[in-house]
């Protein structure tokens, strides 16, 4: 066997794997549209239960039945921070390995993220109004989500504003790097100032405070709203990919139009 | 109803109008979008075959 027909061999029995896989977009909308309507499925059920644990758990012994209200802002909450830490991830496969389908991943998880931190606002505001006497105070925790929803807008704008360029991508993945910054001082903002937030409650080092009753339909919740999350995610991209085709197909018929108009005059002349 | 219940109501018909609202937006996009790309390559297609 010759050498060139070696590394021939040896190029085809090479598979792309893993993330290089879905660097193609047809095998990504491919793969999707058979996941799809099974994660969709799957986020309805568990949802689904979770909020029936929800509605079957005890009411607290101080907030009474507002104590429900946690089992939808705690989940937002999280899926809030998930969502820009995965912009943050994706900014960096934009970078450094400029992987194709992470500036996808970028500009379709955006709006996603400004609706969960926007209901984080509205259902925090609403448990707030009962239970400390106020709708809205200028606390570190409520100021710093606030200043991340302020960031997804931001970003919604600026990749309107790009003009869909490698230069455009990569300066929109090191706005969403730096504005990654925000994302531990959310978490921390509870410990490290005073805050009328109640510090963290389920993720901490020493194991959650909340009793069992109430812990379980809180994580079957989150579990739910994650999955439903990564169902929306995973859309976003497919119609973000589609947006990218027309443009290109309108492009190229705008092309066409031009080259074929200038060979009309061409004729005439 | 007591006023605590009714904020539990509120905050739910918030999330459901929300995440609902944006799941519709999702779902819309992608077939509008499905559409015009059907309609582009249909159009490439026949200029192709003239």
């Amino acid at each position: 066997m010759s050498e060139a027909t070696q590394t021939a061999a040896q190029v085809a029995s090479v598979r792309p794997s893993g993330l290089t896989a879905l660097a193609n977009p047809a095998r990504f909308l491919a793969l999707s549209a058979r996941l799809l309507p099974w994660l969709t499925g799957v986020a309805l059920l568990v949802l689904a239960a979770g909020l029936f644990l929800a509605f079957r758990a005890p009411p607290d012994y101080q907030q009474g039945v507002t104590v429900r209200i946690m089992y939808v802002h705690v989940p937002f909450a999280w899926l809030s921070m998930l969502c820009y830490s995965l912009m943050a991830a994706s900014a960096l496969g934009v970078l450094v390995w400029r992987h194709p389908l992470a500036e996808v991943a970028i500009r379709a998880a955006a709006p996603i993220g400004a609706v969960f931190t926007a209901l984080t606002l509205l259902t925090g505001s609403i448990w707030g109004k009962p239970m400390w006497g106020t709708w809205w105070v200028w606390d570190a925790r409520l100021t710093s989500v606030f200043v991340l929803f302020l960031m997804y807008l931001g970003l919604i704008a600026l990749f309107r504003a790009l003009d869909g360029s490698g230069r455009g991508a990569r300066a929109a993945a090191v706005m969403v790097l730096v504005g990654f910054l925000n994302i531990p001082i959310i978490k921390f903002s509870v410990d490290w100032w005073n805050t009328l937030h109640q510090p963290a409650s389920v993720m901490r080092l020493d194991g959650p405070t909340i009793h069992g009753s109430m812990l379980w339909p809180l994580l079957v919740c989150a579990l739910g709203f994650t999955l439903l999350f990564l169902a929306l995610h995973l859309g976003a991209m497919r119609n973000e990919i589609f947006r990218r085709r027309i443009e290109t197909l309108r492009r190229m018929a705008a092309l066409n139009a031009e080259r074929a108009g200038g060979r009309g005059v061409e004729a005439r002349a | 109803m007591t006023v605590h219940a009714l904020h539990v109501f509120a905050a739910y018909a918030a999330s459901a109008l929300g995440i609902g609202g944006l799941a519709l937006w999702v779902i819309a996009q992608g077939r509008a979008r499905q559409r015009s790309l059907r309609a582009l390559e249909a159009l490439g297609g026949r200029r192709a075959a003239r």
